[in-house]
């Protein structure tokens, strides 16, 4: 990591010398919300001008550019009652700008589970081999809770990583590539000053954080919860839409299925991405489901994100974005859940007997 | 093994064994890959039909046969309902094998009791197939066999050779008898009143639906079978067969790659297995 600093003026220029000459994805205001707040997506930008620097959350995470919702996996040629399959990983270079820590901790996840164990899979990976990641450091919203999970900074997976002092941004140079283009323009080495106020940043980062949510000892505490009516209680509000999947930067799982042209000449086999939140999700062919009730598919969500699988990721897989809260039409969040499973235990907890006194 | 790009095969020859089910015979098509292709009893394959998409399904043959790959197919979703209609010579392809395997090295020397339930003969005609192939290396071989009805019963017409060529102690069973049925009726734990085993020296297969597991390995159990010495195959909806798409999770184990097949003790330290 070499690391340099750069005035905001000359970073937008470098900035708009790096949209102009490559497929970029910046966020931009698309819209307002009810409260005429503004509503901020992961758009294709042309120039600096149309990204907001200084953005506060994408409702969508930026993981759809390494796993779009539906991708073809191969296409199927038929002719005289034979058929050909066509397979192809081939895709265009993409800039990536703005991404939050957590987003990049969040592809960081998906590099260990798509690109690790036994089957790596080459279309995640022609599409990260060819991604550039701009990260940039941000103040959190009052339910993000990135800081419990630890994902709140992020040291690797990205080309380079701007943090805001001021009239400069510290820059994080992470790779030959970044560092290639950024010589182009006006950088320096970082003074005294700079690294002071870098490590103010940072602190006013962490201490910004308004919501935090208990993580530890959570997989033990998930396994001896597995029958608890806390996931009936939940699983009752929850709608099954499956939102919460879709909005997340870690949610992977997918479905495979054969699309026929309208010419019947061929056939794309797709995958798309789906949720374990949707009824048929551990549906076996002649219709009995392992998992039919409401609160067990929630439940399933949870146990995969904060247990971790154990073949690909032997990890907690949220990173506190809180997209699946702030998204989800029930009113359904990670804090509350895993808090009232938590208070459940604590309040068993109050029912022990004290410890004999030491005689 | 194929994981994207799958062998090519023609259909060879189809046996309708039910109303429901027919054993489908492939061969691969390139002479190479033919003889590169290896499976293990237990494993799985991607079967796929261009144009419908692909499923599932544990391969029934013998492995010591690379001129022929067998499924036995139920008729329960599009894709085995496109292939149903498939004639001989059709073309279709399957990647893999998948999965894991029965551990039949391990059994050498021993006696096993193989407990299918109505298609779960299906994954198990493979670790019996290959124990006729070595039969001097097994003990006592018992087969006990329990469907639905006796019209729904496979493979009958291998009862024979099974039994008598073989020397497999087969005992079959059916929950509703139909007109001439004049075997036993009930449930299939019944069928162990009529064998009798040295738990210290038996292992254990078993498959057939989530209900008859509990019930089965629960029995093994009290007969003082070790729990690592019983095998389940595990049915779930794979899509991907490479520990990617979850749709095969049981709670942190994928039954992909990590099974179908599972000795008792895991199973019964997976939440939601059966």
């Amino acid at each position: 990591m070499i690391y340099k600093v750069i005035s905001k003026p000359e970073f937008a220029t470098f900035i708009d010398s790096l949209v102009r000459q490559n497929l970029s994805y910046g966020p931009r205001q698309v819209d307002t919300d009810g409260n005429g707040q503004p509503v901020y997506q992961f758009r294709e930008v042309r120039s600096a001008d149309e990204i907001a620097f200084d953005y506060t959350v994408t409702h969508s995470s930026a993981k759809h550019f390494l796993l779009p919702f539906r991708e073809e996996l191969s296409r199927f040629a038929f002719a005289d009652g034979d058929w050909e399959q066509d397979i192809r990983y081939e895709i265009k270079p993409l800039v990536l700008i703005g991404l939050r820590p957590c987003d990049i901790s969040a592809i960081n996840i998906l590099d260990n589970v798509l690109l690790n164990g036994h089957y790596p899979s080459p279309y995640y990976l022609a599409r990260r081999k060819n991604t550039f990641i701009v990260g940039m450091d941000h103040l959190p919203l009052p339910d993000c809770f990135c800081k419990s999970l630890n994902h709140h900074t992020v040291s690797d997976g990205f080309h380079l990583f701007c943090s805001d002092i001021g009239d400069k941004y510290y820059l994080s140079i992470n790779s030959s590539k970044a560092y290639t283009y950024l010589k182009e323009f006006g950088i320096g080495e970082p003074t005294e000053e700079d690294d002071c106020k870098l490590i103010e940043r940072r602190k006013l980062i962490k201490q910004s954080f308004q919501t935090s949510v208990e993580v530890s000892g959570l997989p033990s505490f998930l396994d001896i919860e597995f029958d608890s009516p806390i996931w009936t209680k939940w699983g009752d509000k929850c709608l099954n839409c499956g939102t919460c999947a879709m909005v997340c930067p870690t949610c992977y799982c997918y479905n495979t299925e054969d699309r026929p042209d309208t010419d019947l000449k061929g056939s794309s086999r797709q995958k798309q991405l789906y949720s374990c939140n949707l009824v048929d999700f551990a549906e076996v062919a002649g219709g009995h489901n392992f998992r039919p009730k409401n609160g067990d598919r929630l439940k399933y969500r949870y146990y995969h994100h904060y247990r971790g699988f154990a073949e690909n990721a032997n990890q907690q897989i949220c990173v506190g974005c809180n997209r699946c809260g702030r998204a989800c039409l029930a009113d359904i969040n990670p804090k509350d859940v895993i808090n009232d499973l938590r208070m459940e235990k604590e309040s068993c907890m109050t029912c022990v007997s004290e410890s004999p006194r030491k005689t | 093994m194929r994981t994207d790009r799958g062998y090519h095969c023609r259909i060879t020859n189809i046996v309708t064994l039910t109303e429901q089910e027919k054993l489908f015979q492939l061969r691969i098509i390139d002479s190479v890959e033919r003889s590169i292709f290896r499976f293990r009893p237990g494993q799985f394959l991607m079967l796929q039909v261009p144009g419908y998409g692909e499923v599932p399904i544990s391969i029934s043959g013998s492995t010591s046969n690379s001129e022929m790959i067998e499924f036995c197919v139920r008729r329960a979703g599009h894709v085995t309902s496109a292939l149903f209609q498939a004639k001989e010579g059709a073309k279709v392809s399957v990647r893999g094998p998948f999965g894991s395997s029965f551990p039949m090295e391990e059994m050498k020397e021993h006696n096993v009791i193989l407990v299918a339930g109505g298609l779960g003969i299906a994954p198990l005609r493979a670790p019996l197939l290959w124990i006729n192939e070595h039969r001097d290396n097994y003990g006592d071989v018992h087969l006990l066999y329990g469907a639905k009805e006796p019209s729904q019963m496979l493979f009958t017409y291998q009862f024979e050779e099974w039994r008598k060529i073989n020397h497999i102690d087969l005992h079959t069973i059916v929950e509703l008898p139909e007109p001439g049925w004049t075997g036993k009726t009930g449930m299939i734990t019944e069928l162990f009143n009529d064998i009798s085993i040295a738990p210290a020296n038996t292992y254990a297969i078993v498959c057939g639906p989530p209900v008859m597991f509990k019930f089965v390995c629960n029995h093994l159990d009290r007969q003082g079978i070790p729990m690592n010495r019983m095998f389940v195959s595990l049915e779930r909806r794979m899509h991907c067969g490479m520990g990617k798409c979850c749709r095969c999770m049981v709670g942190s184990t994928f039954t992909c790659v990590d099974g179908p097949v599972f000795d008792y003790w895991s199973v019964l330290n997976l939440k939601e297995a059966i």
